[in-house]
C-alpha cells in the first residue's frame, strides 16, 4: 500500500540545514546559498533535480492510480481539483486556515492545500468522491443529510472528511470530542450545531431536538 | 388566494433535495465549472491605497509561458482609491503561470495621501478621497421636540457605541467563468442574482441580453455582496474575448477581504430618555459610518451604505437622527445580511439595557412595555419562559467569583416580503415532474422550498420533484436578497403547479390526479409532457418578521475571555415552509451574530493603508469549538403566508450577547467586537487600547 515515494534527493530538512539559520544574510547571499544547495542536492549532472517544469507524478486517489504531469510546486489540492479533476474537494483559503480542502491521506485527515502533489505520491488519498461505494452513502454522509448539517455546502466535503476520520478513530465521540475534531473546519453559514448532531447520529448516539414550533396565540 | 389549510408537506421537516449532491462532492459550484479549454484568470490589484497610475506594462507577462491573455481593468493612466483596486487581469493555462504573470506586470504610480481610519477621515484636514470633504452632509430625521423632552426627562442615558467593518467571507469566493464565442456569452457566476449578472454583462459587452446566459447551479454562500457583474467578472469576460477561451476568475481569500464588499462601520452617539414609568420619551442619535469608497451618505443601509435603522424597533415620541457617511480609501461596502440592522440593534438595545438598569427594571419587562410589535411581544414571553429568564436574570455584575455569568436579550425586525417570480412546471407521462424557476439557492434551501411547494400541489414527496434553478434561460426570478426569495418564489411555483394540475386533470379526465392517482393520471398523457407557467400571486406571501434572542454567557474577568453558553432564539416567518432548514438558518444567523459580537473586525493599517487581517488566521470567525447550545423556537403563523427568515435570523444575536456580557461584568464594552482586551479595559484592569 504505502510504497515509499520515489525518494527525492532534496528534502526540506537537508535543504534548510544546508542553508543555515543565519537571519542576517543578505538576499543575494541567500539566493546563492540556495542555488548551491539545490545543485548539491541534485547530485552529479542534476539527476535528482525536479522541475521547475512539469514532471511525472503518480497519485493514488480513491484506490485508483493516476498519472499526471505537474510542476513540483503544484499542491495536492490543485492537482485534485484542476488535473483530477475531482472538484468535490473545495478551495476556500488555500492557506491551511479553513479545512474545506480536507482529504484523508493514509486514513488521516489532512489539508490538501498544504501538501505538494509530488510529496503525496505513494500515499492512499481519499477524497469526498471516494466515500460512497456503488452509490451507497456512508453513515456520515447520510447523517449530514438527515440532520441538515449543510447549508451552502461548500464546507461540507471538508467536514464530512473530518467527521469520517474522527469516527474511524473514535466510534462513539462525545460532543466535545466532535467539536475538537471539527475545529479545523470553518463554516460561514453556521451549520455547526447540526454537524455535531450528524456526528452523534452517524455514531449511533441519540440526538436531541432543539427546535420547538409554537402556534401563535396558543400558550 | 391562499395556501391550503392544513398543508401536507409544507410545514413538515424535509431534508434538502440537493443534500446527496452536496455530501458526495457531486454538486458543481461555480468554482468547480471546467468547460473545455478553460483558462485560469487572475486579477492584478493596486498595492497603493491611493495613487496616480502612470504606466501598466503587460508585455512581459504576455510573453511568459502558458499566458494566453493580459488585459487592463480600466485605462492605463488612472487614479486608484483603495488598496486592492483592480488594475489588470491575466489568463493562463495554470494557476502558477497566472501567479508568475501577475508578478511580471510592471506598474508605475505616484502614491497619493490616503486615509483608512474613520477617526482620521473625520478630521477636517484629512486627505480628500475624492473631490470634496470625506464626511458627507447629514441625512436628518426629526419628530417632536427632542431638546425640550430631553431637558425635562426624569431618566436619560448617553454613550458612544461603535461597530466594526465586517467582511462577508462566503466560503466560495466571488467569481465567474465566462465563455465568449462570437457574440454569444455564457457565464457561470457565483451570484445571488443570475439576471442581474446577465444585465451587467450584456451592457458591458454591448450584446443583446438574449445572447447572454448566466448560470449559478450551486453557490457557496452569498450574504448580500454577490449581485451583478463586478470588475473581476468583467475582467473574466474581457480575458475570454482576448484569449478566445473560457476564463475562470475566482477571487482569493485575500481579494475577498479587499474589494468585494463589507458591512460599513458605525459610530453611534446615542442619547435616550424615559419616564419614571419606563415609557420612552426621546431619542437623539448621531451616526457616522464608513462604506469605504462607496458613495458615502448617498445610500441607506439597504444598498450597503452607511445608514442604519436607528433608533431600532421602538417608538420615541420625540426623535432626532442625523447620519453621516465617511469616505475612506478602503474597499467598497455592499449589502450584508440585514443591512443597517445589526449595528442599529447593538446601539439601541445596549442603551435600552442601560435605561432598564437606571430605571431598576427587568430588561424583558422594559421591552414589553415599549415594543410596539405584537409578534415580538409574544416572542419575549415565550422566550423568557424557555430560557428561564426570571431565575437567571440578576443585577449587573452580581455574579460571584472571577468567572461571571450574565444574561441578555435583544430584538430584531425585518420585512421579508417577496414578489415578482415566475415558474414553470412540466409533468411527464412517466409521472416525473420538473419545476423550473430562475432563482438561485445561496444555501438557504431555496431549491428544497421549490420542491416542497410542488410536492404540496401534486400530493408527492419533495424528492420526487426535479428542480431546475439558477439559469437565465429559466422563467424569471429576481435576486436573492432582502430575505425575499421564499416569498417571491413559492407563490409562483404554487401557481405553475396548480395550472399544470388543472391541465392534467382536464386532459386526462381524472378528477383528482394528486397523490395515489398521480402515476395513472400522468400515464394518460400518452407521449407528450404537459407544461404550464405560473407567476407570483397575492395572498401567499407576508411581511414583517420579528425575532428575539436570549443569551447566557460566562466571562472570565481575569482573562477577558467570553464563552457563550446558551442562546434561545425565538423567531417567526409566517407559514414555515421547512422547519428543518429554517432551524439551520436561525442557527447560522445566531452564529454569525455571535461572530460579529465577539470576533470579526476588518483591520486596516494606518501607516500603509493595507488590510492587516488577510485570511481566517487573523480574521476570526465563530468556530465549532465556540458553538453554544442553541434552542430555536419558531412561532407558526400560517395565516400570514410565507415570510423570509435569512436576515432576521442574524439581527438580535450580537446585541443579546453584548447585553449578557455587560450583565455579567457590570460594565459595558461600547464597541464591537467585544474582545478580551476591551473587557479587561472595561473592568479597569488594563488601559483602553486605541487602534493602530
Amino acid at each position: 500500500m504505502s510504497s515509499k515515494p520515489s525518494s527525492p534527493a532534496l528534502d526540506r530538512r537537508t535543504f534548510l540545514k544546508g542553508l543555515g539559520t543565519s537571519a542576517v544574510a543578505v538576499a543575494s547571499v541567500q539566493v546563492g546559498a540556495m542555488a548551491d544547495e539545490i545543485t548539491k542536492a541534485a547530485g552529479p549532472g542534476g539527476a535528482g533535480l525536479q522541475g521547475p517544469g512539469p514532471v511525472p507524478v503518480t497519485l493514488t486517489i480513491n484506490g485508483e492510480k493516476k498519472n499526471f504531469q505537474l510542476e513540483p510546486r503544484v499542491t495536492l489540492l490543485d492537482a485534485l481539483r484542476n488535473y483530477g479533476p475531482l472538484t468535490g474537494t473545495k478551495e476556500v483559503c488555500d492557506r491551511a486556515t479553513c479545512g474545506a480542502c480536507s482529504v484523508l491521506i493514509d486514513g488521516k485527515p489532512a489539508y490538501s492545500c498544504m501538501k505538494l502533489a509530488i510529496d503525496s505520491q505513494g500515499r492512499e488519498i481519499t477524497t469526498i468522491e471516494g466515500l460512497a461505494k456503488n452509490g451507497q452513502m456512508t453513515p456520515v454522509q447520510q447523517a449530514f443529510i438527515d440532520c441538515d448539517a449543510l447549508m451552502c455546502g461548500f464546507c461540507t466535503p471538508g467536514l464530512v472528511m473530518a467527521t469520517t476520520a474522527l469516527l474511524a478513530e473514535n466510534p462513539k465521540p462525545t460532543e466535545s470530542e466532535i467539536k475538537r475534531a471539527c475545529s479545523g473546519n470553518l463554516c460561514r453559514c453556521g451549520t455547526y450545531p447540526h454537524v455535531i448532531k450528524a456526528a452523534l447520529k452517524a455514531s449511533g448516539q441519540s440526538v436531541t431536538n432543539n427546535t420547538t414550533v409554537i402556534q401563535y396565540g396558543v400558550a | 388566494m391562499a395556501w391550503p389549510n392544513p398543508t401536507q408537506v409544507m410545514g413538515k421537516p424535509s431534508t434538502r433535495v440537493d443534500g446527496p449532491a452536496k455530501v458526495t462532492g457531486a454538486a458543481k459550484y461555480t468554482y468547480d465549472v471546467q468547460p473545455e479549454g478553460w483558462l485560469y484568470g487572475m486579477v492584478l490589484r493596486s498595492k497603493w491605497p491611493a495613487a496616480k497610475v502612470t504606466r501598466i506594462d503587460l508585455s512581459k507577462a504576455l510573453a511568459m509561458p502558458g499566458v494566453k491573455a493580459a488585459v487592463l481593468a480600466g485605462g492605463e493612466q488612472r487614479t486608484v482609491a483603495f488598496y486592492g483596486q483592480e488594475l489588470a487581469g491575466v489568463a493562463a493555462t495554470t494557476k502558477q503561470a497566472c501567479e508568475d504573470a501577475l508578478r511580471a506586470i510592471v506598474v508605475e504610480a505616484t502614491p497619493l495621501p490616503f486615509v483608512v481610519k474613520e477617526d482620521d477621515a473625520m478630521k477636517p484636514d484629512s486627505p480628500p478621497v475624492f473631490d470634496g470633504p470625506n464626511v458627507s452632509l447629514p441625512s436628518l430625521m426629526e419628530n417632536g421636540q427632542v431638546d425640550a423632552a430631553m431637558a425635562s426627562a426624569p431618566v436619560t442615558v448617553e454613550a458612544e457605541l461603535r461597530t466594526q467593518v465586517q467582511v462577508h467571507h462566503p466560503l466560495e469566493t466571488h467569481g465567474s467563468t465566462v465563455s465568449i464565442q462570437g457574440d454569444q456569452v455564457k457565464a457561470w457566476s457565483s451570484t445571488q442574482g443570475v439576471f442581474s449578472v446577465r444585465g451587467d454583462l450584456a451592457n458591458y459587452l454591448q450584446v443583446p441580453q438574449t445572447n447572454v446566459e448566466v448560470i449559478c447551479d450551486y453557490m457557496g454562500g452569498g450574504f448580500g455582496a454577490k449581485f451583478g457583474a463586478r470588475d473581476h467578472d468583467k475582467l473574466a469576460a474581457k480575458l475570454s474575448q482576448a484569449a478566445g477561451a473560457p476564463v475562470k476568475v475566482m477571487l482569493t481569500r485575500l481579494e475577498q477581504g479587499l474589494a468585494v464588499g463589507n458591512r460599513p462601520s458605525s459610530i453611534q452617539k446615542i442619547k435616550f430618555a424615559a419616564g419614571n414609568d419606563g415609557r420612552l420619551i426621546a431619542a437623539d442619535v448621531t451616526n457616522h459610518g464608513s462604506p469605504g469608497i462607496s458613495g458615502a451618505g448617498k445610500s441607506a443601509g439597504g444598498g450597503g451604505g452607511s445608514g442604519i435603522a436607528t433608533p431600532y424597533l421602538y417608538n420615541f415620541p420625540n426623535v432626532r437622527v442625523q447620519q453621516f457617511g465617511i469616505t475612506m480609501n478602503t474597499g467598497p461596502s455592499s449589502a450584508f445580511r440585514a443591512p443597517g440592522h445589526p449595528p442599529a440593534s447593538f446601539g439601541t438595545e445596549s442603551m435600552m439595557d442601560e435605561l432598564a438598569v437606571k430605571l431598576n427594571m427587568d430588561p424583558v419587562e422594559f421591552r414589553l412595555l415599549n415594543d410596539p410589535f405584537d409578534v415580538r411581544q409574544r416572542e419575549y414571553k415565550v422566550g423568557s419562559e424557555k430560557f428561564g429568564w426570571a431565575a437567571k436574570y440578576k443585577k449587573p455584575g452580581s455574579s460571584p467569583g472571577p468567572v461571571k455569568t450574565g444574561v441578555g436579550v435583544a430584538g430584531g425586525g425585518w420585512g421579508g416580503f417577496g414578489k415578482g417570480s415566475e415558474a414553470e412546471a412540466q409533468i411527464n407521462p412517466d409521472g416525473t415532474v420538473e419545476v423550473r424557476c430562475g432563482t438561485q439557492d445561496l444555501g438557504t434551501g431555496s431549491r428544497t422550498v421549490v420542491a416542497i411547494v410542488a410536492a404540496e400541489a401534486f400530493g408527492l414527496r419533495p424528492d420526487q420533484i426535479k428542480v431546475r434553478i439558477g439559469d437565465t434561460n429559466l422563467p424569471f426570478s429576481g435576486g436573492s436578497g432582502g430575505s425575499t426569495t421564499t416569498g417571491s418564489v413559492s407563490p409562483a411555483v404554487w401557481d405553475a403547479c396548480q395550472n399544470a394540475l388543472a391541465a392534467l386533470q382536464q386532459q386526462t379526465g381524472v378528477a383528482d390526479a394528486r397523490g395515489a392517482n398521480w402515476p395513472d393520471a400522468c400515464k394518460k398523457l400518452g407521449i407528450n409532457p404537459l407544461t404550464a407557467r405560473g407567476k407570483w400571486q397575492e395572498g401567499f406571501a407576508g411581511s414583517g418578521a420579528g425575532g428575539v434572542d436570549f443569551a447566557e454567557v460566562e466571562v472570565d474577568t481575569e482573562t477577558g475571555f467570553v464563552r457563550v453558553k446558551k442562546i434561545v432564539a425565538v423567531h417567526d416567518c409566517g407559514l414555515i415552509v421547512n422547519p428543518l432548514t429554517t432551524t439551520s438558518q436561525i442557527n447560522g444567523g445566531v452564529l454569525m451574530g455571535m461572530s460579529y459580537a465577539l470576533y470579526e473586525e476588518r483591520v486596516m493599517d494606518r501607516g500603509t493603508g493595507m488590510l492587516l487581517n488577510t485570511g481566517f488566521d487573523s480574521y476570526k470567525l465563530t468556530n465549532i469549538a465556540d458553538c453554544p447550545d442553541i434552542e430555536v423556537v419558531l412561532i407558526d403563523m400560517p395565516e400570514r403566508g410565507v415570510i423570509g427568515i435569512g436576515e432576521p435570523a442574524t439581527i438580535p444575536a450580537s446585541a443579546a450577547i453584548a447585553n449578557a456580557v455587560a450583565n455579567a461584568i457590570g460594565a459595558r464594552v461600547h464597541s464591537l467586537p467585544i474582545t478580551p482586551a476591551k473587557i479587561l479595559a472595561a473592568l479597569g484592569k488594563v488601559p483602553n487600547m486605541t487602534s493602530a
